[in-house]
């Protein structure tokens, strides 16, 4: 039955987004192990040795990770490695 | 024996057979339809009322008189127009219509009309579509629920009703449900009814639907990182470049302004491009989009290049496709620059002042960050032309021309601290990558005038970000 009024189709994916909850920051980052993700632009590498060079300082276990390219998003094996083994990660640089 | 025959008054060759019509219903059971007037014909008492032409639909009946001869509830046999001995064979009677013309052809049925079979397919067939039915109010205006809804670039849409969807999937023979692929950034499956949808909303007519169905098939392959040319920080949005037959076909512009405003198909096939990618993939600019500044292009940025030269090689064949075939060559391209000169008069000055101008794509002190198209205009090409200059000589020249000592370029260099790796001082550098320059023909007479649509940035990683072209399928 077609309503009274007009009537249009949706031109979106119809799937709005589910808001998602944000994990709790910890506490402290003691004993933590952070991941470093390079999304491998220019010069990226010299700003996360540089977080890296601060977090070592301060006793952290740091892992490094790396994008194949900045022009697409993150192969699923990337961020399986991540999860798998870090529980902080800090993704950068974009110039 | 039983017939219906479906005519309409607006038809002199149904007034014509009114008489054989009479003859035919005093010997047998004849359902006698009238599209448009139920008192035609007079020589029957009138006819059964096929004005909502849902019996003219379901017979499809594509020209009036059209005559069925039905046993056991089912067709048998039809004829169209007047054949007298057709009439005969279908009614095994051989003294109908003898003092009529032997031949005389019909007219079209009213349910054939353009856009009518859409429309009857929707209200008396089984014709669905998939996607969300959203109701406005009558009180309501169509253009600003679809604003408010975020469903535009910015410009009003024209709003999707399902009459509209049908007429634009009758554009191509693709079924409503197959799945085109997943759209960048959230990678959300989009059918042909979701391309569709979008295409309507973008002004586009049936008939530019396969060029889109062809772009969106084309950045979608992996080579072409749609999802990075959305996302870039740079100006960069899909430009579309039309060949072949198509162009013509469906009337799109290579000529003055091929550019700009002005032509419906240059402007909606690129919009409806734009709007599948921001409906059906959520790319939305200050969201997934971060391009700081963005281009107008980034409303549609769709041409066709000027094939009238028999001598010139269009941009598809360059590139590998076929003679003949349509086709559209997918670039991340910026706005567009002007180069004037208006002193060149032989082929290799032109060549050497063009490649000035290029070296100013992304920045004059950059070499092999970004590709560029270069759009020659008819009264440049000439000058080519006249100096025994085709595609080929035009790309070698202006590739030699551009060639540039390094040592003038690095970094430091003129007092600019931008510039190429200082290590490459004491060589001859590309400005391009090889394939980044693609040489275009478009636009109208009068300006010793060009353009250059320069690149994405990301072209510098030219393994991963590539040019693509796409056969335009129907």
């Amino acid at each position: 039955m077609i309503p009274k009024g007009y009537l249009m189709r949706d031109p979106t994916a119809e799937t709005a987004a589910v808001q998602r909850e944000r994990l709790t920051p910890p506490a402290d980052l003691s004993g933590a192990t952070i991941g470093l993700l390079s999304i491998s632009k220019e010069r990226s590498a010299e700003f996360l040795d540089y977080v890296e060079e601060r977090l070592t300082g301060r006793g952290l276990n740091v892992l490094r990770f790396e994008k194949p390219t900045h022009t697409k998003p993150a192969p699923e094996s990337v961020l399986q490695e991540i999860i798998e083994r870090c529980d902080v990660v800090v993704e950068g640089l974009a110039d | 024996m039983e017939y219906l025959v479906i005519v309409k008054r607006d038809c002199e060759t149904c007034q014509m057979v009114a008489p054989v019509l009479a003859d035919l219903q005093n010997v047998s059971t004849l359902t006698l339809y009238s599209q448009d007037d139920t008192t035609f014909p007079e020589a029957t008492g009138g006819a059964l009322d096929d004005t909502s032409l849902e019996e003219s639909w379901r017979h499809n009946v594509e020209i009036v008189p059209t005559l069925i001869r039905i046993e056991n509830g089912r067709e048998t046999t039809r004829t169209e127009g007047w054949d007298r001995a057709d009439w005969v064979r279908v009614t095994g009677i051989n003294a109908l219509g003898e003092n009529l013309p032997v031949f005389r052809p019909g007219c079209g049925s009213k349910s054939v009309e353009p856009g009518m079979p859409e429309r009857l397919a929707l209200k008396f067939g089984n014709m669905h579509f998939e996607s969300r039915a959203i109701e406005v109010d009558e009180m309501d205006d169509p253009a600003e629920v679809a604003y408010d809804r975020g469903w535009t670039d910015g410009l009003p849409v024209i709003p999707a009703t399902d009459l509209r969807i049908a007429r634009m999937l009758a554009g191509t023979t693709r079924k409503p449900d197959e799945i085109i692929g997943d759209i960048p950034p959230n990678l959300i499956p989009c059918t042909v009814e979701k391309a569709a949808i979008n295409a309507v909303m973008a002004g586009c007519r049936p008939e530019y639907f396969p060029v889109v169905l062809a772009a969106v098939d084309a950045v979608l392959k992996p080579e072409f990182s749609m999802h990075g040319l959305l996302a870039t920080l740079w100006f960069s949005g899909p430009v579309i470049i039309v060949n072949g037959p198509v162009a013509k076909r469906i009337g799109m512009n290579s000529q003055g302004n091929a550019l700009g405003q002005g032509n419906r198909a240059n402007a909606t096939i690129g919009r409806a491009l734009q709007l599948i990618i921001r409906n059906v993939g959520g790319g939305r600019p200050q969201e997934i989009d971060r391009s700081i500044l963005g281009n107008p292009g980034k409303y549609t940025f769709c041409f066709a290049e000027d094939e009238s030269d028999p001598d010139w090689v269009p941009l598809n064949l360059a590139r590998g496709h076929a003679a003949g075939t349509s086709t559209v060559t997918l670039f991340h391209g910026d706005g567009v620059q002007g180069v004037a000169d208006q002193k060149s008069r032989d082929p290799e000055s032109l060549a050497r002042s063009l490649a000035l101008a290029l070296w100013s794509v992304c920045h004059p002190k950059l070499a092999q960050w970004s590709h560029a198209i270069l759009v020659l205009s008819p009264d440049h090409y000439a000058i080519f032309r006249e100096g025994g200059w085709g595609r080929a000589e035009i790309e070698a020249g202006i590739w030699q021309a551009l060639k540039r000592p390094g040592h003038e370029i690095v970094e430091g260099a003129g007092g600019v601290e931008e510039g190429i790796d200082p290590a490459r001082a004491d060589e001859m550098i590309d400005k391009f990558h090889p394939g980044g320059l693609l040489v275009v023909r478009a636009g109208g007479v009068g300006g010793l005038f060009s353009a250059i649509i320069g690149g994405w940035t990301a072209h510098r990683r030219n393994e991963d970000v590539q040019i693509v072209s796409q056969e335009i399928g129907t």
